[in-house]
């Protein structure tokens, strides 16, 4: 079986795997890493996001082989080691841009990178049209483009520190 | 700490886990030792099983069983049970074929279970599904639902002649024709209700255990309501005693009703877990759960207003054809008539009512409840009616509402079908709706827009709905095979924390949070010290889980109730340790005081007591400090509303816009109004998703064409506007914290604004009716014909 050797989180791992396994595979099943979810079969819904080199990717639709020596970012890894959470993630919570909680974690990895990707701000449209890659069936995505919008300068002013 | 009580929109306490990837949904568990089920299905919507060699299959690698109909029927395993029996219209009982567990015989549907491999891992058993050599005489077969009663169909089951489930009417259709023959006007109008796949994120996920050494059984599966499927499996399924089965339904991503009903591969698992003496898991794809999970809707009617010369409504005479698919899903029967027909009578004083409903079965995936289940169907055909009415006679539709609307001043009002409303005040969210949406200045922006060649359109909803289901004697007068009371257990615990046991069940409603700020503001203690347990049959009392929008309403009031008898007992600790009488203990703000003094107990002075019961009045009161209560409720609640969405086409494109969405819902006493202004956005958003986008497509044989992302289009982001969302309540007057309910609303009140607005839009297309979904197609076709 080959084998596949990565960083996660900013810990290293080398794992044995399928050649078929895909890194979503490898991140719920052998490294445990169950916050990353799998809501579709067919790239669409993004509940499966985590960062791979810092670029959020859909880790249903990319072979744990082809993560071999990428560093990998996942919902577990976003707070900081005290606990404190993520820009992102706080404004999740206080703008209540989550219900289910299952596209969470792929949605909020996907607005870090759209934010990031953003440094001049970005418009509510941009916003929406960012979010293409991302189901949620709770929240009619109102709440989850408020945070987003109020994320954005709260990152890029740590950025800027 | 801030004011955490009812009325504050505390932050939910469930984010935390569910922001840093802490959640626990079913596909995160796993067993010691476990293996996984791939379930074979149909690929064809009606044959005959000739033959299933497993022989290659059960050889491959890693496989440790293959399972097929006759081997469960073998153990004496049944079909899966119907929870709702409807009588037709001679008395006699609907028709309910059997469902086996896995198909037996013959397919019926396209994702009949017709097999199940189970394989050290999740890849083997599904290489070797592979290999499963399955021999099919393919049988006539059909999906629409008018298809069903057309003379010479197929017939789905035998014995059951036409495909008739059952032929149901409500009112008197004598008394109805008679209006119908005098009234000045009639408007007719032919309406389909789309079928619609709920498509929660979370897919399904299965998981049986079989302890050993005690011979128990757990099933950990997405459910919205665990004992239920404890009763349904363990009863009627696989006669497991309830003390021996144990139903966890952790953190579950979503539900939106598909989640109700015991499913197959529940019982699958569950059954192969005990002959295995392993643990078996099963996780949906999502192609399955469109072929597996129960879809919603899916109404065929014909709709009549009578109106006299004023246009006041006089009667309105009904027939609908509800298609349930192949199979009767566990509440299905239900869905179409008496939560359907019975809020015809919607806002409006229409005196006399007559619906007939007939219910075929179809070789497509059985139909239940979703979102709303059957008060969707009944908002969009009267709201639609209306504005057809409003077409058809030149009189104004905002005017036709309002003369026609059941006064605030008329409640409780009794309808011509059954259900009798406890208040609501329609003028004023209508009045409000109207000045938020600025509808006095729509013609402005209509000509706007025209200038940038777009096509707008402004419409409106004016809906009631009903829900906190159900008063048990009432439900089961009607056909419900279980009660619809709720449970709760709230346990103060020495030193004057709580932990509230609730029967109902959160996949994303907020529960750990909107119930605990109940105990904030009943007992005063902070929420912080509050923590509430759902999900696990092992820990709650027999509850009856979270649908119909009734946790609040009918759970919440529960824990009322069970706080009511922790207060009523600290009195009397208090009394005893403060000399006192207990008539002249007052309990607030976390404190039990001596009426007219100073002397007073806090909270965790009267549990510390109890649970240390050293100086305690022991010879006329138990210890501890732990109380369970029973709510049955008394009546349904009513929500209701008004909605106005406004729309701009693009008449190259037929794109449709939803430029701006207001609701103005009445849904009772609001405990955290972030929530549910959340709650309401959500259900807009799928409301607007029927109306617009979704729609779960068959053809002629019943070969599901929208089995995935690619093809089933679910609103995005960049589909949805944001929306303007707010409450005018009137308080129900039967439950103790006034809740009517918020779930549903969104869902119930936004497919007829939206399509309202869309005909609106082409008004000068001659377009007096659209069903949905209003796709850019159908509408860039309209658009092209008309030219």
């Amino acid at each position: 079986m080959p084998q596949v050797s990565l960083t996660v989180n900013g810990k290293k791992h080398t794992v044995q795997v399928e050649a078929r396994t895909l890194l979503v595979e490898l991140l719920r099943e052998k490294l445990g890493l169950t916050g990353t979810h799998v809501g579709c079969d067919t790239s669409q819904c993004g509940a499966c996001v985590v960062h791979v080199d810092g670029i959020s990717a859909k880790s249903c639709t990319m072979l744990a082989l082809q993560a071999e020596g990428t560093d990998v970012t996942t919902i577990e890894g976003l707070a900081a080691a005290d606990g404190t959470l993520h820009p992102m993630q706080e404004m999740f919570r206080e703008h209540h841009a989550l219900q289910c909680g299952f596209c969470t974690p792929g949605m909020v990895m996907s607005a870090i990178d759209l934010v990031n990707s953003h440094p001049d701000g970005m418009t509510e449209k941009e916003i929406r049209e960012g979010l293409e890659g991302n189901l949620c069936r709770c929240t009619g995505y109102h709440n989850i483009v408020k945070a987003i919008a109020a994320a954005h300068p709260l990152m890029h002013a740590n950025a800027a520190e | 700490m801030g004011f955490e009580g009812i009325g504050a929109s505390v932050r939910r306490k469930e984010d935390l886990r569910f922001l840093s990837g802490r959640g626990n949904y079913t596909d995160d568990i796993n067993r010691p030792g476990q293996v996984y089920a791939f379930i074979k299905r149909s690929d064809r919507p009606h044959a005959t099983i000739n033959r299933i060699d497993t022989t290659e299959a059960a050889a491959a690698p890693g496989v440790v069983a293959v399972f097929t109909g006759p081997d469960m029927a073998a153990d004496g395993i049944g079909g899966l049970p119907c929870g709702w029996q409807i009588h037709n219209k001679d008395g006699s009982p609907m028709a309910e074929p059997p469902h086996p567990v896995i198909a037996t015989g013959k397919v019926r549907h396209v994702g009949d279970p017709v097999a199940v491999v189970i394989a050290e891992t999740k890849q083997q058993a599904k290489d070797a599904a592979e290999l499963l050599v399955i021999d099919y005489t393919d049988l006539p077969s059909m999906a629409e639902t008018t298809d069903a009663i057309a003379p010479g169909a197929p017939e789905v089951h035998d014995g059951v002649a036409g495909n008739i489930c059952y032929d149901w009417h409500i009112g008197d259709q004598a008394v109805v024709d008679a209006v119908f023959a005098k009234a000045d006007h009639v408007v007719k109008l032919d309406l389909v209700n789309n079928r619609l796949i709920p498509n929660a994120m979370e897919p399904r996920v299965a998981l049986g255990d079989f302890d050993t050494s005690s011979g128990d059984f757990t099933l950990y599966t997405t459910s919205q309501n665990p004992h239920v499927i404890r009763l349904l499996m363990g009863a009627f399924v696989l006669h497991i005693p309830e003390n021996k089965l144990r139903v966890v339904a952790p953190d579950v991503g979503g539900g939106f009703g598909s989640k109700i009903y015991h499913y197959a591969e529940e019982a699958i698992v569950t059954w192969a877990a005990g002959k295995l003496r392993r643990p078996v898991k099963w996780t949906a794809e999502r192609s399955e759960s469109f072929m597996s999970d129960a879809h919603g809707r899916d109404h065929v009617s014909t709709a009549e207003l009578a109106l006299d010369k004023d246009g006041i409504f006089l009667g309105l005479r009904i027939l609908t054809v509800a298609n349930m698919g192949a199979y009767l899903s566990t509440f299905a029967p239900c869905v179409p008539t008496y939560l359907y027909a019975t809020l015809l009578a919607g806002v409006y004083k229409t005196p006399v009512i007559y619906c007939n409903v007939k219910a075929v079965f179809t070789n497509t995936v059985p139909v239940d409840a979703y979102r709303g289940a059957g008060r969707p169907e009944a908002s969009f055909l009267l709201e639609r009616l209306v504005d057809v009415a409003a077409h058809d006679t030149g009189l104004d539709r905002l005017e036709l509402r309002r003369k026609n609307f059941i006064p605030a001043d008329a409640f409780p009002y009794q309808t011509p079908v059954a259900l009798q409303y406890d208040s609501g005040d329609y003028q004023t969210t209508l009045r409000v709706a109207l000045a938020n949406a600025d509808w006095d200045g729509f013609e402005a922006r209509r000509t706007e827009a025209k200038s940038r060649g777009k096509l707008r359109g402004i419409g409106i909803s004016t809906y009631l709905e009903a829900c906190g289901i159900a008063p048990s004697a009432v439900v089961g007068s009607l056909g419900a095979r279980a009660g619809l009371y709720e449970v709760a257990e709230i346990r103060v615990h020495p030193t004057g924390s709580v932990t509230v046991f609730t029967g109902t069940h959160s996949h994303g409603q907020g529960h750990e949070t909107t119930l605990a700020q109940l105990v904030v503001d009943q007992l005063g203690v902070p929420l912080s010290q509050v923590d509430v347990v759902h999900g696990d049959t092992a820990k709650i009392p027999f509850g009856m889980g979270t649908y119909g929008s009734r946790s609040l309403a009918v759970g919440g009031s529960a824990m009322v109730k069970a706080m009511d008898k922790i207060i009523t007992k600290g009195k009397k600790i208090a009394a005893h340790l403060m000399e006192a009488a207990v008539e002249d203990i007052e309990f607030a703000d976390n404190k039990f005081t001596v009426a007219g003094t100073d002397k007073s107990k806090t909270l965790t002075d009267i549990s510390l007591a109890a649970y240390v019961p050293h100086n305690y009045p022991i010879e006329e009161l138990e210890p501890g400090l732990d109380e369970t209560a029973f709510y049955d409720p008394k009546n349904f609640t009513f929500p209701g509303g008004c909605h106005v969405a406004e729309v701009e086409i693009d008449p190259e494109t037929g794109v449709v816009a939803v430029v701006n969405f207001v609701a103005v819902d009445d849904v009772g006493r609001v405990v955290n109004p972030m929530i549910v202004e959340g709650q309401v956005q959500g259900g807009v958003a799928q409301g607007i998703g029927q109306a617009l986008l979704e729609s779960a497509v068959y053809d002629k044989s019943g070969q599901l064409l929208s089995g995935s992302y690619m093809d089933y289009t679910m609103p995005r982001a960049d589909n949805l506007p944001n929306f303007q969302v707010s409450t005018e309540n009137t308080m129900c007057t039967h439950n103790p914290l006034g809740s009517k309910g918020c779930g549903e609303v969104g869902a119930i009140g936004s497919p007829p604004a939206v399509i309202n607005a869309v005909v609106d839009a082409l008004k000068d297309y001659g377009v007096r009716h659209l069903d949905m979904p209003a796709t850019a197609p159908k509408l860039w076709s309209i658009m092209q014909g008309a030219h």
